[in-house]
């Protein structure tokens, strides 16, 4: 069981968006094309038959343009998004099973999430930004304040605890919220386009600070991005939606060197002319 | 005869069945209307007449100032406070403020709830709006009357005709001001595990909370506009010195009870809407209150 603590496994999921999904499905397995099921049924497919292993304790890095679905199936794993078919398993664990009791407690005890606008409470403190997921899960301990205090200097926020988050910057609001997940000490960490939002030397410095924190926690982090750069240099394994479709998985290196198609071939061109000018 | 217009008319069986539905239940509303007036209006009232002025203005003056922040705008509150009470008019205005303060209540206590129901249910929303549409451009005199056969002369209908009209805009402002909070951070907490009560204490009243005292801020003002109409219907307060104004050609009695609507409704709305302001500005107000204790 051991290995199953803290991975993820996708198996087969749809998500059609709009009335009539069934006829959608229905013609989706039959081999009809997105535009098609979107010209004959009205039904946008957001993901189309995904199947992914996600191995624990490693950067697994989500990537494709806007409107690939990667941020709709990084939503599928904590069910802020319902598929219309498929099973997701997390720790040998069906999540789309959950009661609303079981699915609360998946989000308190196994997953967190970062968001790409931060989603922070505006009318509270950093630390009581920190300490609300926490907070949701009932605990409000000295241990648990020592642990909020923890993790807002282990992103360097520092001197920053009474201060609310209109009064920081981009980075460090992404600082609490990165802080925000860690405190729920959870073996999975969602990050949908954490660091997107950010400008390029600020992203780099959240990218150094990821993987020196992930040097010491070794969780299981899911990554969303729409960077190759950002891809290639934080996770793992790599993964590459197209227009709801899984187009290629793999290690950063056979990304580069065995692009599956011409989409990824695309992707790995941009990146090679403009890594001959310096970026950072 | 050659008229394109048929003879229609709902006014008898209307009538009747007023009529009927009074005779049959008039008890149980009268009853309502007891309770109303025993348990709330009538100690309320006692309570705010037997206050001492003086401790009244000072309390009303603490309160704008922990609101307002402001002093010589507290002082001006007060003050046309003060004036009410050089006219001769602080009973009646403490019978206003106790009316206003009974339906307030009920308004809230209504309306809050009602708002973030409808923030999340739309079908309720489709089937509350026009609802809440017909009592805001209905006129008052059309409900007031069979108020009135059901609950009698005096305060009970006055309170009840007033949270009929106050109540829309505070459901509305609820509503909206739930539903524009920001996605992400709605997100954010469920994907904590919050539990829907917990969303609600603790990112959705909070973040809707100047659409709320916006909303709040106008049901008092129409609770205030409702003054006069309530002395019609033989409820006491500064509505009053206005009706006897308007029946005995007292231009200066009804324009003296008028100014002191008007100083009530300046007083309340400074004070309601100041608590409406954003984060940032009571952030301020509390690091002024820490430097001076």
């Amino acid at each position: 069981m051991s290995d199953l603590q803290g991975s993820i496994e996708v198996r087969h999921i749809y998500k059609i968006f709009g009335p009539g999904a069934d006829t959608a499905m229905r013609l989706l397995r039959e081999g009809v094309s997105k535009k098609e099921v979107l010209a004959q049924v009205g039904c946008n497919v957001g993901l189309n038959d995904v199947s992914l292993h996600i191995p624990a304790g490693k950067i697994f890095v989500i990537m494709g343009l806007s409107g690939s679905g990667k941020s709709t199936l990084v939503r599928h794993f904590n069910r802020l998004i319902e598929p219309t078919s498929g099973e997701i398993l997390v720790n040998g664990h069906n999540v789309l099973t959950c009661d609303p009791a079981g699915l609360r407690s998946l989000r308190r005890q196994t997953m967190s999430m970062v968001f790409q606008g931060f989603g922070l409470l505006p009318h509270k403190t950093v630390c009581d930004n920190v300490g609300y997921g926490l907070s949701v899960r009932g605990e409000k301990s000295p241990e648990a304040r020592a642990r909020i205090q923890y993790w807002i200097e282990r992103v360097g926020l520092k001197g920053y605890e009474q201060s609310y988050p209109d009064e920081l910057s981009g980075g460090m609001r992404q600082r609490v919220g990165l802080a925000r997940a860690l405190a729920m000490d959870s073996q999975i960490l969602l990050m949908d386009e954490a660091f997107s939002a950010l400008d390029p030397l600020i992203r780099y410095d959240m990218q150094t600070l990821l993987l020196e924190l992930q040097s010491t926690l070794h969780k299981t982090i899911v990554f969303i991005t729409h960077d190759l750069d950002e891809a290639l240099r934080i996770g793992a394994n790599v993964a590459i939606l197209r227009d709801g479709e899984l187009v290629q998985t793999g290690t950063p290196e056979q990304i580069l060197q065995q692009p599956a198609d011409d989409y990824v071939r695309r992707f790995v061109e941009k990146r090679s002319l403009s890594a001959g000018t310096p970026t950072h | 005869m050659n008229s394109i217009f048929f003879d229609l008319s709902f006014v008898d069986q209307v009538n009747s069945a007023v009529m009927t539905f009074v005779t049959e239940h008039g008890d149980f509303f009268h009853d309502i209307t007891r309770v109303l007036l025993v348990n709330f209006l009538v100690p309320l009232e006692k309570f705010l007449l037997g206050l001492p002025p003086l401790g009244v203005l000072l309390a009303i003056g603490a309160l704008a100032w922990h609101a307002l922040r402001r002093w010589p705008i507290v002082l001006a509150l007060v003050a046309g406070l003060y004036l009410i009470g050089c006219f001769g008019l602080w009973d009646k205005l403490m019978q206003t403020l106790a009316l206003m303060l009974v339906s307030t209540t009920l308004t809230v206590a209504l309306g809050l709830p009602l708002g973030i129901w409808m923030s999340s249910n739309a079908r309720l929303r489709r089937v509350l709006e026009p609802v809440l549409d017909v009592m805001q451009t209905l006129p008052t005199f059309v409900y007031l009357v069979p108020v009135l056969m059901l609950f009698g002369l005096g305060k009970v209908p006055a309170v009840l005709a007033t949270v009929i009209y106050a109540l829309p805009p505070l459901v509305r402002l609820t509503d909206l001001g739930i539903r524009q909070v920001d996605k992400e951070v709605v997100e954010a907490s469920r994907s904590f595990g919050a539990t829907p009560w917990q969303l609600l204490v603790d990112v959705n009243l909070p973040l809707a909370r100047p659409s709320i005292m916006a909303g709040l801020n106008q049901a008092v003002m129409m609770a205030l506009a409702m003054v006069v109409i309530a002395s019609m219907i033989g409820s006491r307060g500064l509505g009053e010195d206005v009706l006897s104004g308007i029946n005995n050609m007292d231009m200066g009695r009804g324009l003296q009870g008028g100014f002191s609507i008007v100083i009530l409704a300046v007083v309340i709305d400074r004070i309601s809407q100041a608590y409406g302001k954003g984060r940032r500005e009571r952030q301020a107000l509390r690091d002024n209150k820490g430097a001076q204790s």
